[in-house]
């Protein structure tokens, strides 16, 4: 391996000539107007790479795909053996709603579900709550009862496709009813595939999405680790996630560094449970956006890969293989669509996904052109899943594993982007990890600052945003259909919920409610009291309810 | 002295993208208005009683939930019942352009959507002020001129 790239770089051609591209490229000399010679992040780039901008480590780097430190990527061949899995996201009004587009979408080659759920439902309240008020499946689809999960999987194979569930502080009462709803079709948790999103730490950072302080949240994210390790060996028991702090504004270097932070923050509390690494670690998945600065991002993905590598081995003493590989599902970013001209998200969404082809991602939905107006119509996802399909069988890219590697460019960036990334996290190790760093606001001041130097940066016109700042179409009408969702969703909702309420046998509910409730004052483990109290049909809320009562609500401090 | 623009940004309902919020929220402090932002998951209540309590020119409210239509007018509803009658309700989101007609001819200001720049809602908050603070004759004042009837 070392040899042949030793051959490699007598063979390169020489730098450019004296005078020649780099000059005229150099900043001083004026680059074009409105492309500033930096990455997106802001990661300056230089006006040629050549041999020197190498890393030194470059033989530990080129590891072959498959080998430690897994930068080139986690298997031999990659998408030669296998393709990643095309999950499109979908969820809107009622469950039976979403459990037509789920098999419309199964029917056009889609390889794995993916659920979005209502806000409501994201932030443990019932369809009939006040919170819920105009709320309900509109962002998602609504699921206060096991009947709404039973509906929703309704003549899916649950032991043959893998679903992943986009839900965090509620997440293990959604977990509870995906095992429910299979036992009562005959299907063991063994047998289950799929992943919970169940990352609370980036709620605090980026989404905004919780119910109950930090530290009993992240407790909450330990028992459904270790439940997972325990029952459902094919299960991800979190995807830790750098998408909403992507979107929310932080720089690629940021998202790296806060969501990587964020798994070790996980890894040492289950460590302290006296759990071993080698039995938890390899169900970690982790979840990238995929941004516009396309070498970026592919540089983004394989750094990660080395990161959380050298951190479990060296850091967790992990030693299964699959412990330390960064195993990730990533999303064409949502926040880089344009309302304005939306037919033009179509190229920027095929953009992004060829870059996290490029980066070797496992799993991956791209966003439809409609979504920054509404929900995606079912066209406009269609196109969405047609472009992977068209990444996959006919660009090529899949031919060979991680393509770019060893590109002077791609791998200078690469490198970068991990020295700025370790040294976010080696500060919050300092301040007393991610939860300390987390409760003093430290990510979320960062991020918002990222987002507001951004933005300034595109009124200066210093960042060109195709159709909104330049190019933009006179006197545009939007034109395109928009996904509607029909109010009497929500009034159907809270009449289903209110039934399940009234109709249910009484006293088990009462028994499986107490029982939660007293295991809450306890370190117990709350999966098995969950799973009870979802089984006597406790609805979402209730269970959250209780939650509350135990640990209470968590008031962020307002700070912009 | 001509009073600053105050300007309380609230996050109405469950939704949590607070990103647009923040950013707005810096750009007005930095243009020189008081910004009071309420913070993640408010009700139309909680929002207009900080509304008066604080005093403002207007209330700018970010939902991008999808729950527009319903936490637009309930909290135009409740500014009226309080009597902030000139006080601005203005806002941004993921809102369709029809849904910004309907909500307007209710009487809830501009709203503006993705893509927007932070110098235009500035603008349109400092024009409305200055229209809805000076006497009748001073209505056409140059928008960046706020202020200057108090």
């Amino acid at each position: 391996m070392a040899e042949t790239r030793a051959e490699t770089k007598v063979k390169r051609a020489p730098a450019a000539p004296p005078g020649h591209a780099p000059a005229a490229l150099s900043p001083a000399d004026g680059s074009r107007p409105g492309i500033p010679p930096e990455t997106l992040s802001g990661i300056p780039i230089e006006p040629l790479y050549t041999e020197k901008d190498l890393p030194e480590d470059l033989d530990h780097r080129m590891m072959p795909p498959g080998e430690f430190p897994y930068l080139r990527g986690l298997h031999p061949g990659m998408y030669r053996a296998r393709l990643w899995t095309m999950r499109q996201f979908a969820g809107y009004g009622s469950a039976a709603h979403t459990n037509e587009r789920f098999h419309y979408l199964l029917g056009h080659g889609m390889t794995g579900l993916s659920t979005a759920f209502d806000m409501p439902t994201l932030m443990g309240y019932d369809a009939d709550h006040p919170m819920s008020l105009g709320e309900v499946g509109r962002e998602g689809v609504a699921v206060s009862t096991l009947d709404d999960m039973e509906i929703l999987f309704h003549g899916i194979p649950l032991d043959q496709v893998t679903t992943s569930m986009t839900i965090n502080a509620p997440a293990i009462i959604l977990l509870a009813m995906y095992v429910a709803v299979a036992e009562k079709n005959g299907i063991p948790p063994d047998k289950l595939g799929g992943t919970v999103q169940a990352d609370m730490l980036k709620e605090f950072i980026a989404q905004k999405e919780w119910i109950i302080p930090p530290r009993p949240s992240v407790k909450i994210c330990v028992d459904m680790i270790e439940w997972c390790a325990e029952h459902m060996p094919k299960w991800n028991s979190i995807s830790i996630s750098g998408y909403h702090i992507r979107e929310a504004g932080a720089t690629a270097a940021q998202e790296l560094a806060f969501t990587l932070a964020d798994g070790i923050g996980y890894v040492e509390e289950c460590v302290k449970r006296g759990m071993d690494v080698d039995v938890f670690a390899p169900r970690l998945s982790f979840f990238w956006d995929v941004h516009n600065d396309f070498f970026e991002e592919i540089a983004k993905f394989r750094a990660g890969r080395k990161i959380w590598a050298e951190v479990m081995r060296d850091r967790f003493h992990a030693k299964n293989p699959r412990s330390l590989m960064l195993r990730t599902h990533a999303q064409t970013a949502g926040v880089s669509l344009t309302a304005q001209q939306p037919l033009n998200n179509v190229a920027r969404v095929a953009i992004q996904a060829l870059a996290a082809v490029l980066g070797g991602t496992q799993s991956l939905h791209t966003n439809s052109m409609d979504e920054t107006l509404a929900l995606p119509t079912e066209e406009a996802a269609t196109v969405a899943l047609r472009t992977q399909q068209i990444i996959a069988y006919e660009t090529g890219v899949t031919a060979t594993p991680d393509p770019l590697g060893g590109s002077y460019f791609v791998e200078a960036l690469t490198a970068e982007i991990e020295k700025e990334a370790l040294g976010y996290i080696r500060r919050i190790d300092e301040m007393g990890g991610i939860v300390v760093a987390v409760e003093k606001g430290y990510p979320q001041k960062e991020i918002a600052d990222s987002a507001y130097r951004f933005q300034q940066q595109v009124e200066r016109g210093e960042r060109v945003i195709v159709g909104v700042n330049k190019f933009q179409a006179e006197n545009e009408e939007i034109t395109i259909p928009v996904l509607k969702i029909d109010p009497e969703i929500e009034r159907g909702q809270i009449d289903r919920v209110r039934a399940v309420r009234a109709r249910r046998p009484k006293e088990r509910h009462a028994q499986a409610m107490s029982a939660l409730r007293d295991a809450c004052m306890s370190t117990k483990n709350l999966m098995p009291f969950v799973l009870d109290a979802v089984r006597a049909e406790a609805t979402l809320g209730e269970i959250c309810d209780v939650f509350r009562e135990a640990y209470g609500v968590y008031r962020e401090p307002a700070v912009f | 002295m001509a009073r600053k623009i105050r300007v309380l940004v609230g996050k109405a309902g469950l939704d949590g993208h607070d990103r647009g919020a923040k950013v707005v929220a810096s750009a007005m402090r930095d243009a020189g208005f008081e910004v009071i932002y309420t913070g993640l998951h408010q009700t139309p209540e909680m929002i207009v009683q900080a509304a008066v309590q604080e005093d403002v020119d207007a209330v700018a409210l970010s939902i991008l939930s999808g729950a527009h239509m319903t936490l637009f007018p309930r909290v135009l509803e409740l500014m009226r019942e309080k009597g902030l009658k000139d006080v601005l309700l203005t806002g941004g989101g993921i809102i369709p352009k029809e849904d910004m007609e309907a909500l307007r001819k209710q009487g809830v200001g501009d709203l503006f959507g993705p893509g927007t720049t932070t110098g235009a809602i500035i603008d349109y908050v400092r024009g409305w002020v200055a229209k809805h603070r000076a006497p009748a004759g001073a209505a056409g004042a140059a928008p960046a001129r706020t202020g200057t009837s108090r």
